[in-house]
């Protein structure tokens, strides 16, 4: 599924927030948003997945409208594993990933014999079948993050969208739930703070930067040292993974007498 | 692989599967039981099978056997009970709809205002005359300034139409200190005989019930409901958070709307008619989900079974204890149900994380 962001922008009580917004994920791409905080990274998403209207502009799912479309249809074509992923109640795994079945179900159905199997298969992609019977908030941050994921499955949306899906997880579940969705054949868009997950998983990196796109390429080519020195304002050395081999971004705070750069009170304040 | 988990296993709830239809049946039966023993008992007390007499020869279309018990029976103590059941109904059902809506486990249907404003409606009408504000009874009174209190708290609390769980929490239970505040001082002025009575219904009670108070709550918990389990599913979406909710096509602004909506016309149905009659809507919701789990397409039948059967056993105690005196309902609900509810949090504590 190709989506197409064409001139998206929104306004949060009267301040624009993102402005003119151009994006192409095309099918099975992995694309990272990557920004500083505050950049517009979660607003975008959020644009994407009918929870922020934008102001002007169209998101298009492979043609499209996904705004003029009912929001059930829309749900069918694109899931979101959101960045808070606390769930109130006293939910069972199961459960929790039988909610993304909603938009297949009319309002009074029950889950069917099939419904059941796809939320085992979703489940088992993720490696969390044996949780099933478990309630989740008994869970840990990492196991979570896989069962929100395998409720966005269930939806069997062709677009998934994740907002810093690795934010509070431990290093190995950032890098297992990175190589889980990468291997879910799926077009992706992702707001990732790690410059160096960005580098490693993703096709294509789009900058965002004040609530606009300053850059969009492939990740070497787009994250040069002094390109993330402008827009993080920190700096970076790019060389090989003493463990891997690939290209990986060394970063360093600048020195704060240093007069070129961000301005100084941005990075007192990190 | 799938194969070997197609029967069904054991999930973490106490009940789960069929036995949720075997939970509803039980509770459904027991609150038939528990209605006919509270028509049967009271300050005299009548033979069941008079009681069936009576209720049946009117079912029929059919005159009553003997004119006292019918009096009794059918005048009196049927509305009572129906009332008993629907207020426990609708106020729990009211309790999981706001706590979904605020999504604060602590919400319970008078965290709008709606309880507070309702009261203030009842004392008004009652200092004022029952000609004032437009020819309305206490109970239209009360009606109509609960969803009036209602909507200053959504007036207030809304931005831009958007409802933040926050702000709608903190702007009615300011407002409805600001209510508590007015009915205190309109109280002042009324004189004690009549205080008297205002103070059996601000606790809130079902004596005096009669047939023409079930219409209005029984119309809007019917109406509620149906609504309600339609949105089941869209209920759960919401406990994972707007965003989520919006990301598996859940339309989450209309929803919360909704929501306020029919938990403000439930609960305000019921305060005007019984009064405020505490603790139910935030302990039954918790025991059902002690029970079930928090899949409101189970939670909400059983909640409002288990309610309706509370209040009906409540009131029966409440006119039993200490015949031939009556205790407001309110106060025995809350007076039984916090240790209960506190017992279940530590329960819930030991099972948990």
């Amino acid at each position: 599924m190709r989506l197409t962001l064409a001139g998206v922008s929104v306004d949060i009580d009267g301040s624009p927030i993102i402005s003119d917004i151009d994006l192409v994920a095309e099918p099975g791409e992995f694309v990272a948003l990557i920004g500083p905080n505050g950049s517009g990274k979660s607003t975008l998403l959020r644009t994407i997945y009918r929870s922020l209207r934008p102001v002007t502009g169209v998101i298009s799912l492979d043609g499209d409208d996904l705004w003029k479309i009912p929001a059930r249809r829309a749900a069918r074509h694109r899931a979101v594993v959101t960045q808070h992923g606390d769930v109130d109640g006293e939910f069972s795994v199961e459960e929790i990933v039988a909610m993304g079945r909603g938009p297949h179900k009319r309002l009074l159905d029950r889950e069917s014999g099939t419904d059941r199997r796809i939320i085992r298969s979703c489940l088992e992609r993720v490696d969390m079948v044996h949780t099933a019977d478990r309630l989740f908030s008994t869970l840990s941050g990492g196991e979570r993050q896989r069962v929100l994921v395998a409720r966005a499955l269930a939806q069997q949306a062709p677009l998934l969208i994740l907002d810093e899906p690795t934010n509070h997880l431990d290093v190995r579940a950032q890098l297992g739930l990175l190589d889980l969705v990468r291997d879910l054949g799926l077009t992706l868009l992702a707001a990732l703070h790690d410059l160096n997950h960005a580098a490693a998983y993703c096709d294509r990196v789009v900058v965002l930067h004040q609530g606009r796109v300053t850059s969009s390429g492939p990740p070497l080519d787009t994250l040069t040292p002094e390109f993330i020195e402008t827009v993080f304002g920190v700096r970076a050395h790019i060389g090989p993974h003493p463990i891997t081999g690939r290209p990986h971004i060394a970063l360093a705070s600048l020195p704060p007498w240093r007069p070129e750069g961000a301005s100084s009170g941005e990075h007192t304040k990190g | 692989m799938a194969e070997a988990h197609e029967a069904r296993s054991r999930g973490p709830h106490l009940i789960s599967g069929p036995a949720t239809g075997a939970l509803l049946t039980a509770l459904a039966v027991s609150l038939a039981v528990v209605c006919l023993l509270a028509v049967s008992i009271g300050s005299v007390t009548l033979p069941v099978a008079a009681v069936w007499r009576v209720i049946g020869a009117h079912l029929a279309g059919q005159d009553s056997p003997s004119a006292l018990d019918d009096q009794i029976v059918w005048d009196i103590r049927t509305p009572r009970v129906l009332l008993a059941a629907v207020g426990g109904a609708s106020l729990s059902v009211a309790g999981v709809v706001l706590q979904a809506l605020v999504r604060n486990p602590l919400a319970d249907p008078y965290i709008l205002g709606v309880s507070s404003g309702g009261s203030l409606g009842a004392v008004l009408v009652a200092s004022l005359g029952t000609g004032s504000l437009g020819g309305l009874g206490v109970s239209g009174g009360a009606f109509v300034t609960s969803l009036l209190t209602v909507f200053v708290v959504y007036l207030l609390a809304q931005r831009g139409g958007r409802l933040l769980d926050s702000r709608l929490v903190l702007v009615g239970v300011a407002v409805g200190y600001l209510c508590t505040a007015a009915t205190s001082y309109v109280q002042l002025q009324i004189n004690p005989t009549e205080l008297q009575g205002m103070m059996f219904w601000l606790m809130g009670s079902v004596a005096g019930a009669s047939w023409s108070d079930l219409g209005l709550p029984t119309a809007v918990i019917a109406i509620c409901m149906t609504y309600l389990l339609f949105q089941a599913r869209n209920l759960n979406a919401l406990m994972a958070g707007d965003d989520a909710a919006a990301g598996m096509g859940v339309a989450v602004h209309r929803l919360r709307i909704t929501l306020l909506i029919i938990g403000s016309l439930l609960t305000a149905a019921v305060v005007s008619v019984v009064g405020g009659v505490g603790f139910i809507g935030l302990m039954v919701p918790h025991t059902a989900r002690f029970a079930v789990g928090a899949d409101h397409r189970r939670l909400l039948p059983v909640s409002m079974l288990l309610g309706a059967l509370f209040l009906v056993a409540v009131d029966l105690a409440t006119r039993t204890v200490d015949r031939p005196n009556e205790l407001p309902v309110g106060i025995v609900t809350t007076v039984l149900g916090v240790p209960f509810f506190l017992w279940l949090l530590r329960r819930r504590a030991g099972r948990g994380t």
